[in-house]
């Protein structure tokens, strides 16, 4: 397949129509329509299940209902929309059913604005609705990697029979660049032997994010709990970039990740170390290369498009080896490179 | 044979056992709570239809939520209130599966309105089985939207004030009036005559979804005997000569496809 120029919103929903998905299940939000726009076009010229749904509740149950019967469901949103799909992911990380949620994150809280944010790190990376679970969260950085992961998500969402979230933001989903689709994939329609099907020929299946019996629940609690230990132990995903000689470690995620790499270069221009640790699955976080990484730097700096959220996780894996500092920039503003170096360099300074 | 003797030889018949599509097990609902009985008939109805095999349960959060386990089908537990979105998923993945939902007042006529509304407006082809007890069983008898004009419950003391709540909720007339339905009916659970109707609703309700007819729902009023404060007995008096006056019996949409079919029988 060749590059083309692809917005990111389409370039998602090409990828998810191309890795596999069999229902999409949406409700329109900006920064995210153009994906629900697309889908409404292209699943049913395949032959494949759209619905506009009344709203996000309705759309995350959806895809609960067609993941039960062992489908590829998916959906997407943006924060007020992940917001009211809390409930319903809660259910389905009990429930152990795949499912795909793209989160194209814009300012925040309430309705905030439609610029690009990443207010919605905490929301997505600690579960998000009741109870003890993890969905595993992958940041992309440009629309290649938002293809690339979006077709991972799928795979790790059915793997693990897991929540995989897509969390870009509306710079990954507005902006247009050069990236190329993997090819249609031709995946055998069968139903795993979990799904409800119709009980035909066997004992009835159940789906229950639930039970009475509290020695029940403990016991599909620590069930999941393994399973979310084995994501820890395999699915950790991060690049590291000019990390080996660094004195100023940087951590970025997302699109930020994309402009602090300028950043760094024009700090090593001026002859200050820095390097860049961007963790790409934001749960299971990155902790170890981040807490070897700090063993080796005077200072880390952590830059977000919020006020503070995945500096408490670098924290914690830097574990008191260097102090940890925070640039961001909340509601819907874009931190440009200049200021990124300004801070590198003060750090380096004062380091 | 003795001399003498006339011996009358009986040729055992079985004529009445539990459906095939209900647990062998005792229910959790409480005694005179009509919640199993409407688990026996769609039970029965099912194993009739011959769709056992063939069917998926949407079970709600409330008394009912065991719903899944009693009846042997294959079957989800839904968020509270969103049954008909989740059934919607199922169904679009399998058209040709029979997809219930069965659904408590508060699950269906609060929390759950929307979805309620729009899988009904959309025509989606499913059975929304609605039981009407007037209140919050589960969580120990609140105000529910069903519950009537006056009703004392826990809260409720001074009984409901339609002043500040409104008046009760006519399920079966909201979604009668949505183009997308295609068969409404109100059952009741009181008596012989009433329970054999609610059958026939049920039966006719899951026939037309099985000829593709669009969303059906029957809603039955039911008792719950420890919430009302009621013996057993006084509480199918009380759906008879209370709960019917405000919520009618009968059909409130039986669209063209559904008269050709119950026509047939």
């Amino acid at each position: 397949m060749a590059k083309e120029l692809l917005k990111g919103n389409i370039a998602i929903a090409e990828a998810a129509l191309r890795a596999g998905v069999d229902a999409y299940f949406g409700y329109p939000i900006t920064p995210q329509t153009e994906l629900l726009e697309h889908m409404s076009r292209r699943m049913p010229e395949l032959g494949r299940v759209f619905l506009q749904a009344e709203s996000e509740i309705a759309a995350i149950n959806m895809v609960y209902g067609a993941a039960c019967t062992g489908a590829w469901a998916m959906t997407s949103s943006s924060g007020p929309g992940i917001s009211l799909m809390q409930e319903g992911l809660s259910y389905i990380a009990l429930s152990n059913v795949p499912a795909v949620v793209v989160d194209i994150m814009r300012g925040g809280p309430g309705l905030g604005n439609i610029q690009p944010s990443q207010a919605d790190y905490n929301q997505l990376t600690r579960g998000g609705g009741h109870g003890d679970y993890r969905c595993i969260v992958l940041a992309p950085a440009t629309v290649q990697e938002a293809i690339d992961l979006t077709v991972l998500a799928f795979d790790l969402a059915d793997k693990y029979r897991a929540v995989a979230i897509v969390a870009g933001d509306g710079l990954i989903g507005q902006m247009m660049e050069p990236a190329e689709l993997p090819p249609m994939r031709q995946r055998p329609r069968t139903r795993p032997p979990w799904a409800l099907t119709g009980a035909r020929g066997r004992l009835p299946n159940s789906i229950a994010a639930f039970s009475i019996e509290a020695e029940t629940l403990e016991a599909m609690n620590w069930q999941l709990q393994a399973k979310l230990q084995r994501i820890r132990e395999h699915e950790v995903r991060y690049e590291a970039w000019l990390t080996d000689d660094a004195d100023i470690l940087v951590v970025a995620f997302g699109s930020v990740g994309r402009i602090v790499k300028t950043a760094v270069r024009e700090a090593r221009a001026h002859g200050v170390h820095a390097g860049l640790i961007r963790p790409i699955t934001l749960w299971p976080f990155p902790h170890a290369p981040i807490e070897q990484a700090a063993a080796r730097v005077k200072a880390v700096l952590v830059v977000e498009m919020n006020a503070g959220q995945m500096v408490d996780d670098v924290r914690m894996a830097v574990c008191g080896q260097a102090p940890v500092h925070f640039y961001g920039r909340p509601g819907g503003s874009i931190p440009v490179p200049e200021e990124i170096l300004e801070r590198i360099m003060t750090l380096s300074r004062e380091g | 044979m003795e001399e003498g003797i006339a011996v009358a030889t009986f040729q055992e018949q079985k004529v009445y056992s539990r459906p095939r599509a209900l647990i062998e097990e005792t229910t959790s609902y409480c005694p005179g709570c009509t919640h199993g009985l409407i688990n026996k008939l769609i039970a029965e109805v099912i194993d009739e239809l011959g769709i056992q095999e063939n069917t998926i349960s949407v079970s709600p959060v409330g008394c009912s939520v065991f719903f899944y386990r009693y009846l042997v089908l294959d079957g989800v537990v839904a968020p509270h209130g969103r049954a008909p979105a989740v059934a919607t998923g199922i169904k679009r993945m399998l058209p040709d599966r029979v997809v219930i939902t069965y659904q408590g007042d508060g699950d269906m006529a609060a929390i759950g309105m929307s979805e309620i509304v729009w899988t009904a407006m959309r025509g989606e082809n499913i059975t929304a089985f609605f039981v009407n007890n007037a209140n919050y069983g589960m969580t120990g008898g609140q105000m529910a939207p069903t519950t009537l004009a006056g009703q004392v419950t826990t809260t409720s003391p001074q009984g409901r004030d339609v002043e500040t709540m409104g008046m009760p909720t006519r399920m079966a007339e909201m979604i009668a009036g949505l183009p997308g339905s295609a068969y409404v009916a109100r059952c009741a659970m009181y008596d012989a005559r009433t329970i054999r109707e609610a059958r026939n609703a049920i039966r006719l309700a899951l026939r037309a979804q099985m000829a593709g007819a669009g969303f059906t729902m029957v809603e039955f009023l039911s008792t719950c005997p420890t919430n009302w404060g009621l013996s057993p007995q006084d509480a199918l008096h009380w759906i008879k000569e209370t709960m019917v006056a405000y919520y009618p019996l009968g059909e409130f949409k039986v669209s063209e496809m559904v008269q050709r079919l119950k026509a047939q029988r």
